[in-house]
């Protein structure tokens, strides 16, 4: 399983970068994204693929899931939540100001 | 926005969000012992608002909802970091919780537990900052367009 | 200890932060609250420091939780240091800000953006658990990225988006790390990790992860991977991007204080040369593109590299004093960066441009700018009676010492020598430039006034110099702070005296 997590983690880190290098500013934020939820998976693998209940004190269960990776996940997921959000609004609000998502075209300094 | 002759979507999304706005207050309550808790609650009412949204327009959520979502999102917040605070009144930790049990009439034994309150203001904070980011966005679009 | 004091730093501001956003409209009172939270940070802060010098460490478990498994709040005395200096700086800046920043942002949550800064530095300063910094990190990079955007000029927009590109990258190398940590020792807590990583050895793997981090806070702090830098400061207005100089960076500059002081110390011959290396170049290529420019504020982004250089080289040197003179210059650098990007903002808003060539002449109609300008480079330069000069002969001091058995470091100080010259050259261009010269502005002709603005300069120039003068009663919090920071075992004790 552990293997299997490997392969799928350096498939989504390959595809981040890649969109990471095109010069589309949407497809920039998307790759953060996808590197993000890569990540994700790793911390979740790092933790260790345990089998065992949800990490809740229940009857039946005598061994739990680390409850730690899954906190963290979710923390790391809900500020990538609002980090995209805020970025796909500026990457609009700077469309219609700039006139331009290519960042190639973002980089002069003749404006200033 | 909006697609204006969807029949379909529109007469299920008036039973669906009964549906999704119940089950948001189970997990709502249920988070105390069971997955779920406020974040999640929080979301399954915006999905359930942003259904509205597709379904019908703008114009008609807004109608439907008077709050202003932004100051929702910081009355949650400080909700949550008030009831964290309060436990410095009484020289315990920060953030540090209790609960107890009481019986009430119908419902019989029922526990309550301070962290619902923090709970409560996660859950208003999420919908305010999710509904927002949603609305403005739509907005903008709306603008756009005409 | 426990005390709950020690969550007061991070409550104050995120409260009032509320609170003035739930104030929109009125202006007024969310200038008197930014003023009154500051000053009150400052209070506990204070009181903190005070507390910690008599008793020691002072932690908060939050929520009862004992500390490997729950989050701890950990106060030392650098930590209690850095918290009085943000709340000094981030006065003078907010104060600033009331003249020159303009309704348009008022109106738009900027007084509550500043708070949700502060709350960010705060934790980062006073928390004990490595995920906890992260979120704390990211507090303070959210409300920076909308500080930066805001207003939404056609250069901030541009500058904005590289800023927040690289930097959630490097957040998500940090959380590559704290995986990668958590896989290899099982902990996050700060305390809790040196424990383990010294029981078990810094393994080859350990340093790759301690090298990662490097990287990580390397861009945080400016450290080498500073590109992003100098244009991204110098796009805001000077209000806000002189509480970026003196803050942001200073964040990544503890954070790597502390995990190479507390958790990665034990093979120094790999990461404090490497730390030693990138310093070293820090401060060279911030000095050589401090000289090349020709405009104000791309010199000052510059000047802040210098700086971040100089201080880490004091880490690098790791010995007991020249860690007492880093966290000595770091105080400095924190108070003179926001000082200089506030008198070279009040200079752009005088002439209406930072290109130096279009500049001339000014101190015949403003004097006192033109000379708390000279005594800033003064103490930027490390002239003695001023405050950069003890910091610089700590370090340099010690490095040469220790050059005696690596030459490496003889290396290092003699770039530390020449970086100080460089910070001369580069602000004496301003000042030479600016204010001397042929007076092409009268005053009528100026396209802003000087009103209100001079007030936090001339507040920050007394700490700047109160910070010279005064050392000798300073100087003994630094040493004991420098103390427990080469020797973590205090650190320990008090974080998991429950457990150990």
């Amino acid at each position: 399983m552990e293997t299997m997590m490997a392969i799928v983690i350096g498939i989504l880190f390959s595809i981040g970068v890649y969109l990471l290098l095109c010069q589309s500013l949407l497809r920039i934020i998307l790759g953060i994204s996808i590197i993000s939820h890569a990540t994700n998976l790793l911390i979740i693998t790092m933790g260790g693929l345990k089998t065992g209940g949800p990490p809740l004190i229940s009857d039946g269960f005598f061994s739990y899931t680390d409850p730690l990776p899954q906190a963290l996940i979710l923390t790391a997921i809900v500020i990538n939540f609002a980090l995209t959000a805020f970025l796909l609004v500026l990457a609009y609000r700077s469309y219609a100001v700039l006139g331009t998502e290519n960042m190639e075209q973002l980089r002069g300094n003749d404006d200033e | 926005m909006g697609l204006k002759n969807d029949v379909i979507l529109q007469t299920v999304t008036k039973v669906a969000v009964f549906i999704i706005l119940a089950f948001s207050i189970h997990l709502f309550i249920g988070g105390h012992h069971n997955p779920g808790g406020g974040f999640v609650g929080g979301l399954a009412v915006v999905s359930a608002f942003t259904l509205l949204l597709l379904a019908f327009d703008l114009k008609s959520l807004r109608a439907g909802l008077i709050i202003n979502f932004e100051i929702l999102a910081i009355v949650g917040v400080l909700i949550a970091v008030c009831t964290g605070m309060s436990s410095l009144l009484f020289n315990e930790p920060f953030l540090n919780q209790i609960f107890g049990t009481i019986n009430l009439p119908i419902l019989g034994e029922t526990e309550f537990a301070t962290a619902v309150i923090f709970d409560t203001g996660v859950a208003f904070a999420v919908l305010g900052t999710a509904l927002s980011i949603i609305t403005t966005i739509s907005e903008d679009i709306c603008k756009w367009r005409q | 200890m426990m005390n709950n004091f020690v969550v007061l730093p991070l409550v104050i501001p995120l409260l009032s932060g509320l609170l003035m956003a739930l104030l929109r409209k009125n202006v007024r009172v969310q200038r008197w609250l930014s003023i009154l939270s500051v000053l009150l940070t400052f209070t506990v802060s204070y009181h903190l420091l005070q507390t910690v010098k008599a008793e020691g460490i002072q932690i908060l478990e939050i929520g009862g939780w004992t500390a490997p498994f729950g989050i701890v709040l950990v106060v030392d005395l650098i930590s209690a240091l850095l918290l009085m200096t943000t709340s000094v700086v981030s006065f003078a800046c907010i104060i600033y800000a009331f003249k020159s920043i303009g309704a348009e942002r008022e109106k738009f949550y900027f007084y509550s953006l500043i708070q949700f800064l502060l709350t960010g530095i705060n934790g980062s300063f006073i928390t004990g658990d490595l995920f906890n910094l992260y979120v704390c990190f990211e507090v303070m990079l959210l409300a920076s990225y909308v500080l930066l955007s805001l207003g939404g000029g056609r250069v901030q927009l541009r500058e904005g988006i590289k800023y927040i590109v690289i930097n959630t990258l490097s957040s998500t190398f940090f959380l590559l790390g704290i995986a990668y940590l958590y896989a290899v020792v099982g902990t996050l807590n700060l305390a809790h990790l040196s424990v383990r990583v010294a029981e078990a050895g810094q393994t080859g793997l350990m340093t790759t992860i301690a090298v990662l981090f490097l990287i990580v806070f390397g861009i945080k702090a400016a450290l080498f991977l500073f590109f992003w830098l100098p244009g991204a400061y110098s796009a805001p207005p000077a209000a806000i991007s002189a509480i970026f100089a003196a803050l942001l960076t200073k964040v990544g500059i503890y954070t790597i204080f502390r995990l190479y002081t507390l958790v990665f110390y034990h093979q120094p011959h790999i990461t404090h040369t490497l730390i030693a290396v990138m310093a070293g170049l820090t401060m060279l290529l911030g000095g050589i593109g401090a000289i090349g420019q020709w405009d104000i504020r791309k010199i000052l982004g510059y000047n802040v590299i210098i700086g971040v250089g100089f201080v880490i080289s004091g880490l690098a040197v790791f010995t007991s004093a020249a860690v007492a003179g880093a966290i000595y210059y770091v105080i400095h650098d924190m108070v003179t960066k926001a000082l200089l990007f506030l008198l070279g903002g009040t200079m752009i808003s005088i002439v209406g441009t930072g290109k130096l060539k279009e500049i001339s002449g000014l101190i015949r109609n403003h004097p006192s700018l033109g000379w708390m300008f000279f005594i800033t480079t003064l103490a930027l330069a490390g002239v003695p009676p001023l405050s950069g000069f003890i910091g610089k002969v700590l370090i340099i001091k010690e490095g040469l010492s220790k050059g005696v058995f690596q030459a490496g470091f003889y290396w290092l100080a003699g770039i530390g020598l020449l970086s100080s010259l460089m910070i001369l050259y580069s602000l004496m261009k301003i000042f030479i430039n600016g204010f001397w010269g042929e007076t092409q502005l009268s005053k009528e002709m100026e396209k802003g006034t000087t009103q209100g603005l001079l007030f936090p300069c001339v507040f920050l120039t007394a700490v700047c110099v109160f910070l010279g003068l005064g050392a000798e009663l300073l100087y003994p919090y630094i040493e004991s702070a420098s103390q427990s920071l080469i020797d973590p075992h205090s650190y320990i004790q008090a974080v998991l005296s429950e457990v150990v």
